[in-house]
């Protein structure tokens, strides 16, 4: 409990200080994660709408694979990268091996069947309950899946935030092809890493508390967004059952 | 059953449509003709819905199936999806899928909406109209496209009376007008509905489904005065819902 409490007191004296370097790891935590997101999500998001709406053979196997791929650990990701970025792996000529770049793909990599997954599972709700009046009117697989995700768009902001936490938490990936070089890829949950190998647990756990603290402030200020453009757009259900004209 | 002699919009012979176990229609025999304005009636599961979607080419069927390609349809649903947008860019998604540019789409869904007396709310966003208004957007959704044949699925069953009676009137004028071929092709109507005074007023003929069979199709003055199979007679008494 005083672990708990000196922790507290830390974190709070830490994000009063303004010291430089930890804000600069939070920046670097949150560039990389918000970068990687943005990556997966430009992917993922397509993906996943067309994944929702089409119907191939395989379609299953292909399901059941992206599923599997929610749960695979970060370490494992991060040593696919790593071997792929290494000196002697495909991608070794490009140099990102231990640098932001390196950091970034990983997290891509690692967060794409997330947002996938999800993307589809609310692209499919979607298709079951309005896709044939889209069929209706003409709309072929893409154009459906391209319409009925951005329909859902704000169903979709979860999907983000989901993405961005999964990011921005794992620490697996970005230690093996970051590095946690000091000052050029260390980011929070490696520097919680190193702090609690070091033994100065208060200031791991104080590291912890401020990154929930970023990512807490960050869903409030979505969560504001979204119910702000609801209320503009209107969130009211598109089956509505005997209103007043 | 009535024999249309006019060159059929739609032919089908003996179509069956199964979901997994259950038998939607069961070789329903039927040819449409232009012009013609079709009740669809039975109770809840007869397979009103199902023969429409088989229609509009929203459901695989078995059987046989001739449709006249070149005459454009547009359906409308009991609860129209309306995208989160607004009314105007509802209406001209539906032109804008159909190869009309984008500017042009807008424009001539303003005109639709004001077809239907929504030229008002165009900008506002169609998820915030009430029930009826979501119904009417649809309508100028269906009107824009100026089909040669709509079809509508209880398009009046979750509306109050007000609204109901708002729409129904569009239903009358839109069955009036002619198509996008000229005003010698009038356009074909083919609606599903449980309110026989709707069947009356806007159906020059009836078809009555059970259990996914056909068992009556007769103009609308035999079916509610000439003799009826006995399920279609009890439910025009009111017996059978």
């Amino acid at each position: 409990m005083s672990t708990l409490t000196e922790s507290a007191s830390t974190a709070l004296q830490l994000t009063l200080s303004s010291d430089p370097v930890l804000w600069t790891i939070v920046g670097r935590s949150l560039s990389v994660s918000a970068t990687a997101c943005l990556i997966a999500c430009g992917l993922g998001l397509v993906l996943g709408a067309w994944l929702g709406v089409a119907r191939f053979s395989g379609r299953g196997a292909v399901l059941a694979v992206l599923n599997t791929l929610l749960a695979v650990p970060s370490v494992v990701v991060g040593l696919v990268v790593y071997l792929v970025l290494s000196r002697s792996g495909p991608l070794g000529a490009l140099g990102w091996l231990f640098s932001f770049k390196a950091m970034v793909l990983a997290q891509a990599i690692l967060v794409l069947p997330v947002v996938t997954a999800l993307t589809r599972q609310a692209v499919e709700d979607a298709e079951r309950a309005h896709g044939e009046q889209l069929r209706s009117m003409g709309a072929g697989p893409l154009l459906r899946a391209l319409l009925l995700a951005w329909d859902e768009r704000y169903a979709l902001l979860t999907v983000l935030l989901a993405s961005f936490g999964r990011a921005i938490s794992e620490v697996g990936a970005v230690m093996i092809v970051g590095g946690n070089i000091d000052g050029f890829t260390r980011v929070m949950t490696t520097a919680i890493a190193l702090e609690t190998s070091k033994g100065d647990l208060p200031l791991a756990l104080a590291l912890g508390i401020i990154l929930l603290a970023v990512v807490l402030a960050l869903n409030v200020l979505i969560a504001l967004v979204r119910r702000w453009r609801e209320r503009v757009d209107g969130s009211a259900s598109s089956t509505p059952v005997g209103v007043a004209a | 059953m009535s024999g249309p002699s006019a060159s059929p919009w739609v032919d089908l012979r003996q179509v069956t449509v199964r979901y997994g176990r259950v038998q939607a229609l069961d070789q329903v025999t039927l040819c449409i003709t232009p012009g013609e304005r079709v009740a669809l009636v039975g109770a809840n599961g007869s397979g009103k819905s199902t023969l429409l979607r088989v229609l509009n080419g929203l459901a695989d069927a078995s059987g046989g199936f001739q449709c006249n390609t070149d005459m454009r349809q547009a359906m409308l649903f009991q609860r129209p999806h309306m995208l989160r947008t607004s009314a105007q860019n509802n209406v001209a998604l539906a032109l804008w899928l159909r190869g009309t540019r984008w500017r042009d789409a807008r424009l001539q869904a303003l005109t639709a909406l004001q077809r239907v007396g929504l030229q008002g709310i165009a900008a506002q966003n169609a998820r915030t109209l009430s029930g009826g208004q979501q119904q009417r957007v649809a309508l100028a959704r269906a009107w824009a496209l100026r089909p040669d044949v709509l079809l509508l699925d209880e398009p009046t069953a979750s509306l109050d009376p007000h609204a109901k009676r708002e729409v129904e009137a569009l239903m009358a004028d839109f069955a009036a007008s002619h198509s996008a071929a000229g005003p010698a092709r009038p356009v074909t109507m083919v609606f599903s509905s449980h309110n026989l005074g709707q069947v009356k007023r806007l159906a020059s003929r009836v078809i009555y489904l059970e259990h996914g069979r056909l068992l009556a199709d007769l103009p609308v003055h035999d079916f509610f005065n000439g003799p009826l199979p006995e399920a279609a007679r009890l439910f025009v008494k009111g017996e059978l819902v």
